[in-house]
């Protein structure tokens, strides 16, 4: 190279280099502002935020010599939350096993009613917004909407169904189809149906044109290009779905019951307020016992059904 | 096509026309069994079509209620109402802070490029999943007892059901990173931390950011409902309109909801779409 002999290398590689160092003097102090912006906001909305949400809140607390002192709520509260938790944990001892666990367990056949319900309200409601989700994804999903505004309302209508918790739902539907299972599955079905026609929509979205394109050009009507033409692309996806929402259905069947719309919840209300401790620890252990089988189960099934399309492709 | 064309492509392929008799028994079992237990459930939830009917119809008047909208007049009115909604959005911000604080540092237990004990992996990974299994609102009431009636409660429900979800997540972000920055690290003398903190860091960030944001969004619907057991935020004012009666002013506030979520999730999704731009470009 030319360059290498030339005598004036050596000033025009320091200006090389020295332009390096500038850009890069300037990028990083860009990004330390840029970092430090960042940190003074966080720190703003965190004082903010815990300023609102009384996290720095202090109380007074009985000291051991019977005073009363000031204290940060935090450090105040934990003694009590052990105390709390303390009471529910059950007396089991080895040599009378059989007996404390009958004990801790004595309303086991009340307890398994509401099980039973409470899985029986997930069911119906996953039935129900699979249905209503399934039939409303098509309108919902823009390659296959018949026309604009039917996209636009269908879309309004599952936004809004999912935005409002299960919980909002079940308090108005407790009023409307008075206290009972019945109210809670409306609730969670209609949450569901929002929940799940979004995400059928998307897989919809994303299928081939093609099959559909064919069924037209043999003079079928929208109806047999959605039936001939995209249902079977979207089947395995929505089953797995569905499964997911199942799942997600137990869970919040097993705490509508708090505001009256059947299942495992309500009877968490009760043993709440009579302050029967060890009642709570048992429906504690049903509830989560019953939420690992179910997440178990189905996310087996899930891995099969993936497993099964992964060979057919 | 004729039929007889038909009938011999039958009798050639004939899975493509029919399943085996196994798989249709199959098939027609699960269906039956399906509908089976939805009857049932009819049955034994005492839906009849007259209470579907009385329910529709009170349902109808609630509805009525939506419109006119009701719009606070008075700024004492409206300003609890931001209230409620301000205190929601900050149950879900410091719920989703305070439980990364603490997640983070259990998520590198579950990483299998960290933590090389799989004994100890698996029994942290079932860790989370427990944590994981707890409901928000059962946490919330149990939270209310120890430290009384108020978005605190909520704030730490949402930060103990947070850690399990975020541990999980971060750990798999953390498995799912190069080992060859790692290696170059170590290649010129790095100690196990720098390893960690210029070799695995710089690639997790980016998504542990992206988590948070997605969670927040999360938390801020989950947050809407904590009030309805006494943890603070808008789901209160809603429950308590409710129990009034008071249709008019509970529509007005589920909107409100509704927008606030929609305002949130603008915005995250921007914020979302500049660091991920902003990652990729540091690639």
């Amino acid at each position: 190279m030319a360059v290498t002999t030339d005598p004036s290398f050596v000033p025009t590689g320091n200006t090389t280099i020295s332009a390096f160092e500038a850009e890069f003097a300037e990028k990083r102090q860009k990004a330390r502002r840029a970092w430090a912006i960042g940190s003074v906001l966080f720190l703003l909305c965190f004082l903010l935020t815990s300023w609102m949400g009384d996290f720095f809140k202090v109380t007074q607390v009985t000291m051991p010599d019977g005073s009363r002192e000031w204290r940060w709520i935090i450090p105040a509260g934990i003694p009590r939350l052990g105390e709390y938790i303390s009471k529910t944990i059950p007396v089991l001892r080895w040599d009378s096993l059989g007996a404390d666990f009958t004990e801790w367990f004595w309303r086991w056949k009340v307890y398994f009613k509401l099980l039973a319900e409470t899985i029986l309200i997930a069911y119906m409601a996953t039935v129900l917004g699979v249905v209503g989700g399934f039939l409303l994804s098509f309108p919902a999903s823009r390659n296959l909407a018949p026309n604009k505004w039917v996209l636009w309302i269908t879309r309004r209508y599952l936004e809004i169904a999912r935005t409002v918790p299960e919980l909002v739902w079940a308090i108005i539907f407790v009023f409307c189809f008075s206290v009972g299972p019945m109210a809670g599955v409306m609730a969670i079905g209609l949450h569901a149906t929002g929940a799940l026609g979004k995400l059928y929509s998307e897989v919809n979205e994303n299928i081939d044109m093609r099959p559909l394109e064919g069924v037209k050009a043999a003079g079928g009507t929208w109806f047999d290009q959605i039936r001939y033409g995209a249902v079977p692309q979207v089947m395995p996806n929505i089953i797995s779905y569905t499964l997911l929402r199942f799942e997600i259905n137990v869970r919040a069947s097993s705490i509508i019951g708090y505001v009256g719309a059947g299942g495992l919840g309500q009877e968490f209300r009760t043993a709440m307020s009579f302050q029967e401790y060890t009642e709570l620890s048992a429906l504690f252990v049903i509830i989560f016992v019953t939420v690992m089988i179910i997440d178990y189960g189905s996310e087996k099934l899930r891995h099969k059904i993936i497993g099964m399309e992964g060979m057919r492709t | 096509m004729t039929p007889s064309q038909i009938e011999a492509a039958k009798a050639r392929v004939p899975l493509a026309f029919q399943d085996p008799p196994a798989v249709r028994a199959r098939k027609i079992g699960l269906r039956v069994f399906m509908t089976g237990l939805f009857v049932y459930c009819f049955w034994a939830f005492e839906i009849t079509p007259q209470r579907i009917v009385t329910g529709l119809d009170r349902l109808g008047t609630v509805i009525g209620f939506m419109f006119p909208p009701h719009i606070w007049t008075s700024w004492e009115e409206f300003s609890e109402v931001l209230n409620g909604l301000g205190e929601t959005l900050a149950i879900a911000f410091l719920g989703t802070v305070l439980g990364a604080v603490f997640a983070f540092p259990l998520s590198f237990l579950g990483a299998k490029n960290i933590n090389r004990f799989t004994f100890w992996r698996q029994t942290s990974r079932r860790g989370y999943d427990v944590i994981r299994a707890f409901e928000t609102l059962i946490l919330a009431l149990i939270f209310i007892r120890a430290f009384g009636l108020g978005p605190l409660a909520g704030i730490l429900a949402i930060t103990v059901s947070e850690i399990g979800t975020f541990a999980k997540l971060f750990s798999e972000a953390i498995e799912n990173t190069s080992e060859r920055p790692v290696d170059g690290v170590k290649a010129s003398g790095g100690s196990r931390l720098q390893q960690i903190r210029y070799g695995i860091m710089p690639q997790v960030n980016p998504v542990i950011l992206s988590i948070l944001i997605y969670n927040f969004e999360s938390n801020v619907r989950s947050g809407t409902i904590l009030g309805i057991v006494g943890a603070g935020g808008i789901g209160f004012l809603l429950s308590d309109r409710i129990a009034a009666y008071k249709w008019g002013e509970a529509w007005s506030i589920i909107f409100l909801i509704i927008a606030m979520v929609y305002l949130i999730d603008w915005i995250s999704g921007k914020i979302r779409a500049q660091l991920i731009g902003k990652s990729e470009l540091a690639k």
